[in-house]
């Protein structure tokens, strides 16, 4: 017998690893549930890891007012038929309280304003760690992210001042009022991300499955037409077969064309992309710092 | 044909070079050369390496993450990579030569199944080829990977290569690494990394990429002795698997089988393994560094930090630590300092009873006589902890032999521990 992990049940052990460990060294974890498949990855090995108790965390979805429904029906009916609770965080909330600003123009989204949200939702719930479905392949600030990151006071990351982390011992030390994120699949790809949900059958939202959709095209990106969007002169609603590669705002999330409608179609897709996962995502083409800038005022 | 499980193993390697000795562009080749750059990415370094005014694109952007890394063109800290062929998924651990380079080696070095270590072939082995060569001995990585770099810049003379070689292994006979490669490149022009070079037909080994694909990892886990470091107690509330009680953690090494006889320490209590679940599925034998829960036919008092092993091969068990430690804090400590010391699941106090030697790095001696540690600096110390610690040599099992030490008030990881 050969004593060897492919790379997928080593990647998944080390994250069950990560998972159990922030649930041991911390009060009250929650999982930062965006309905995107990293996000969903992250609860699906946090339900292994606890099996076959409850999976001990509950979820967080900050609701921007801007989301798919089919991303808000996902999430409901996991979160029923896993029986965990729910956590909802409303930027419109953020907004009514004048906590922050709506942004207006032709660029208007309420991406950065989410950031106020979470960390108010985390203050509020006294939670003391958030477990996200961040990458580190995914954009160059999160490459160097730590799997236990620290975030101060006002919930801020300190990206030139982190504590190292060795082996696999991780310090989740702190302050009252400081808090961590908590990123089990650090060390995942997109395409072990697609692999490792085919492997373990893993139910995604319809939107990563190619799907006929009212678009816009905005320049190179392609938009899901809705009321939340402004036509601008010259564009115009067309019916087309698309997919998203990666779930945000209905605003900011540019779909690609494609016929992939089952996973073994879409893994094909991703393994043969020419285009970042991240590269038709309107929040990161701000500057070249753009994703840097956010995570220090406390996105996620 | 896309293989869809793509079910390859995971090699993980750390680099280290000088400044200027073409690490990042050798980074940025191997990722362009096995094509792991996306368009979009490779057009936005077009357009910077021509905002800098250069005539090629420098890959070496490609691993610049940080504003203030760009602005000042260096590497502050540890970035990690990805990419993979159809062998192999790699994770490169990459950090910076120059500032707090100690510091970051040791903590790319930590996870690493092998180090590649970069020499300018106009240079050949200087103090930091020897500083990053004995780190890599220190954390025993188990396989060290030397590249000749800018091989085109010595004409690809084998000559320069062979008295590197030689000279290479004349200082490391002094280090414990077991398994030593040495390949002649130039990460510029692409010889050797992923493409074998026209230039040097003297050279028979293989290519990098090679090499790094055929490296053989899974003998790199310690499979003989049985470490169970226990993460935490599932026990689920429902009235269905009301008896359950599961002991949750990643086998830190060795083998078990349901059946096996264990011992649970610091208790001392014995039982047998009743089941184990990888992590929610039934499985007869288990392997590091697999994570499990397991259940113990007899209900016996087990938490977090405790540690399973078999009955007949147990680790060690003490207050009074020996070990090698690589200072990372910014404050410098001495004899009398207490900390949090984190070993496994474990915590508990430690105070640092005597600093033994110092070792200077640059030259290899023992300073004895030293009586503070500052940032980066490396030693032999005597630790003494208020509850037992469940421990093997680190040079036997990179796991239960290392330890960190937690700064009380800055809550600062300020040292990394081997056991020796």
């Amino acid at each position: 017998m050969k004593y060897r992990l492919s790379h997928l049940e080593e990647l998944e052990s080390e994250s069950i690893y990560v998972i159990r460990e922030a649930f041991a060294q911390f009060e009250n974890p929650c999982i930062l549930f965006s309905g995107g498949k990293d996000s969903i990855v992250v609860t699906h090995l946090a339900v292994k890891a606890f099996a076959p108790a409850k999976i001990p965390f509950p979820l967080m979805h900050i609701d921007t007012g801007h989301n798919f429904q089919e991303t808000l029906d996902f999430r409901d009916n996991l979160v029923k038929k896993m029986g965990a609770r729910l956590v909802v965080g409303y930027v419109q909330d953020s907004i009514d309280q004048g906590r922050v600003a709506e942004e207006t123009g032709p660029n208007a989204s309420r991406n950065r304003a989410q950031s106020v949200t979470l960390l108010d939702t985390i203050e509020a719930n006294k939670f003391d760690a958030a477990l996200g479905g961040a990458r580190r392949d995914e954009e160059k600030a999160r490459a160097k992210e730590r799997f236990f990151s620290h975030r101060d006071e006002f919930g801020q990351w300190n990206p030139k001042h982190q504590r190292p982390e060795l082996w696999n011992l991780f310090n989740g030390k702190k302050q009252i009022g400081e808090h961590f994120r908590v990123f089990p699949i650090s060390n995942w790809t997109e395409l072990d991300i697609w692999q490792y949900i085919l492997k373990e059958n893993i139910e995604l939202p319809s939107l990563y499955f190619a799907h006929q959709r009212d678009c816009v095209k905005r320049g190179d990106i392609i938009l899901s037409y809705s009321p939340l969007l402004t036509l601008r002169p010259g564009e115009h609603v067309e019916e087309m077969f698309i997919r998203f590669r990666t779930l945000g705002d209905l605003t900011i999330s540019g779909a690609i064309a494609s016929t992939a409608t089952t996973l073994e179609e879409v893994i094909m897709e991703v393994a043969i992309a020419d285009q970042a996962e991240r590269g038709n995502r309107a929040d990161d083409q701000g500057s070249e710092s753009s994703m840097e800038d956010r995570k220090r005022e406390g996105y996620f | 044909m896309v293989n869809y499980y793509h079910s390859s193993d995971l090699l993980r390697f750390t680099t280290a070079g000088s400044v200027d000795v073409g690490k990042s562009t050798l980074i940025g080749r191997l990722l362009y050369d096995s094509k792991s750059i996306f368009d979009d990415q490779l057009k936005a370094l077009e357009n910077t390496s021509q905002r800098k005014g250069l005539d090629h694109v420098d890959l070496s952007l490609l691993t610049d993450g940080l504003k203030d890394e760009r602005e000042q063109g260096i590497t502050i800290d540890v970035a990690y990579r990805y990419f993979s062929t159809p062998k192999r998924k790699f994770i490169v651990a990459d950090t910076p030569g120059h500032i707090q380079y100690t510091r970051n080696m040791v903590t790319g070095a930590s996870t690493a199944n092998m180090a590649l270590i970069l020499i300018d072939a106009r240079k050949g082995v200087i103090e930091q080829t020897k500083r990053h060569s004995f780190i890599a001995s220190l954390l025993q990585i188990p396989h060290v990977l030397v590249c000749v770099n800018k091989m085109d810049l010595v004409d690809y003379s084998q000559q320069v290569f062979d008295d590197i070689v030689n000279a290479y292994r004349d200082f490391a006979s002094k280090l414990d690494i077991k398994d030593f490669h040495f390949i002649p490149i130039s990460a510029l022009n692409g010889d050797n990394v992923v493409n074998r070079s026209e230039n040097m037909g003297w050279y028979q080994g293989g290519t990098l990429l090679y090499t790094l694909e055929s490296v053989e990892v899974s003998n790199d886990h310690n499979h003989l002795d049985a470490r169970f470091p226990v993460q935490t107690v599932i026990r689920p509330h429902g009235t269905e698997q009301h008896d359950f009680r599961g002991y949750a953690g990643r086998l830190a090494s060795g083998i078990l089988r349901v059946g096996d006889e264990i011992t649970v320490l610091p208790s001392g209590l014995s039982s047998k393994v009743k089941a184990i679940y990888n992590p929610d599925k039934c499985i007869e034998t288990a392997f590091a560094p697999q994570s499990l829960t397991i259940e113990l036919e007899d209900d016996i008092d087990v938490s977090r930090g405790d540690m399973i092993a078999r009955k007949n091969n147990r680790p060690e068990v003490g207050h009074d630590i020996d070990a090698m430690i690589c200072w990372l804090g910014n404050n410098p400590t001495q004899a009398g300092a207490k900390y949090t010391i984190r070993h496994t699941s474990n915590e508990s106090k430690a105070m640092v009873k005597e600093l033994v030697y110092k070792i200077d790095i640059q030259t290899l001696p023992r300073l004895e006589n030293e009586s503070v540690l500052n940032t980066n600096d490396i030693a032999r110390i005597k630790l003494r902890t208020t509850t037992p610690i469940l421990y093997d040599s680190y040079r036997r099992n990179r796991v239960t032999g290392s330890f960190i030490l937690i700064e009380e008030g800055t809550n600062d990881t300020v040292a990394a521990g081997m056991i020796i």
